[in-house]
């Protein structure tokens, strides 16, 4: 029997990881916030890079509470988007050397979002992961965990429900 | 209102006004206070290129909406008479109802309608140039300090 080999690792990661980038990319907002994500095959962990402007109570101090909100929106909202391109560029639909703003998906919408604040934010920095707990062709509810120095003591954890982008 | 409640409410805003404008975060959006007082806060965020989620329609981030919710909420439980200034959000929940028009600063107006002994509620809105249907509502519950009794 006549299989063909196994793409070299070298190959895979760089495709997946370019996939990656350009969606973090072209989203000026991540930008903005200074969030970046870390890659474990399809596994995405959103990092807060911590910055003086993210403090929203600077007797404390503490993070922002929105600052927070918006994090973990950033990391559902790329959890679905990121699986999205993901299954494009892994059946070969679309190639990641040809990943532009006209060939990357359309992202989900949020439909509402859902905060619990559960202890203050300390200045530093802060990661994320998000669940997809269900995935239709048209609506998705994602559930998003947010920790500091430890992932067993969560700082915030929210849920929310997105629209998915209808594809042409 | 006698002259000295109404004295301290004029103090109250005042305070809330400068804890509220030292905000780093909400500084970094600018953000701006419109109007303070009673439990009532209207805060807008102009727009910017930098709070853009989607650059294929210039709509900005609902992440950035979320924050402005949050920070108006909380300036609201801070100007209302029964709190103190400083307070943290235990609780927020956005609907997003449409787009927000790129190119439009939008403003968030959020009423503290009831506060116990440790919890504030809020109720928000937010619009853009379109004062008739709104871009997303909230609902929260923040945390109330208390002044020391007398």
């Amino acid at each position: 029997m006549n299989r063909p080999p196994p793409e070299p690792v070298h190959i895979v990661k760089e495709r997946r990881d370019r996939a990656l980038a350009a969606l973090v990319e072209r989203t000026p907002y991540i930008r903005t916030l200074g969030i970046s994500f870390d890659r474990r095959g399809d596994e995405l962990t959103a990092v807060l890079n911590y910055d003086d402007k993210l403090i929203g109570n600077p007797f404390l101090p503490a993070l922002h509470g929105g600052a927070i909100a918006s994090f973990l929106e950033v990391a559902a909202i790329m959890e679905l988007g990121f699986h999205i391109l993901w299954d494009e560029i892994e059946n070969g639909r679309v190639s990641a050397d040809e990943l532009s703003p006209e060939t990357l998906p359309r992202m989900p919408k949020t439909i509402d979002f859902t905060v619990d604040y559960l202890r203050s934010g300390l200045p530093r920095d802060a990661y994320a992961r998000a669940r997809v707990n269900r995935s239709g062709r048209r609506y998705a509810s994602v559930h998003v965990e947010a920790w500091q120095d430890n992932r067993q003591r969560l700082f915030a954890q929210a849920t929310g429900h997105f629209l998915m982008p209808t594809r042409g | 209102m006698t002259d000295e409640t109404e004295d301290r409410a004029a103090d109250k805003a005042r305070i809330a006004r400068q804890f509220i404008e030292a905000i780093p975060f909400s500084k970094a959006l600018a953000m701006s206070l419109d109007e303070i007082g009673d439990g009532l806060a209207v805060i807008s965020m102009p727009y910017s290129d930098d709070l853009v989620g989607d650059p294929s329609t210039g709509v900005i981030h609902g992440g950035a909406v979320s924050a402005l919710m949050d920070t108006c909420g909380g300036a609201a439980v801070m100007s209302h008479p029964e709190a103190l200034a400083g307070t943290a959000t235990i609780d927020l929940r956005i609907d997003y109802m449409r787009p927000a028009t790129p190119g439009q600063t939008i403003t968030a107006r959020a009423q503290c309608y009831h506060v116990t002994r440790s919890v504030a509620f809020i109720r928000a809105e937010a619009f853009d140039h379109d004062m008739d249907r709104a871009v997303a509502a909230a609902t929260g519950a923040f945390t109330v300090e208390r002044r020391a009794k007398s």
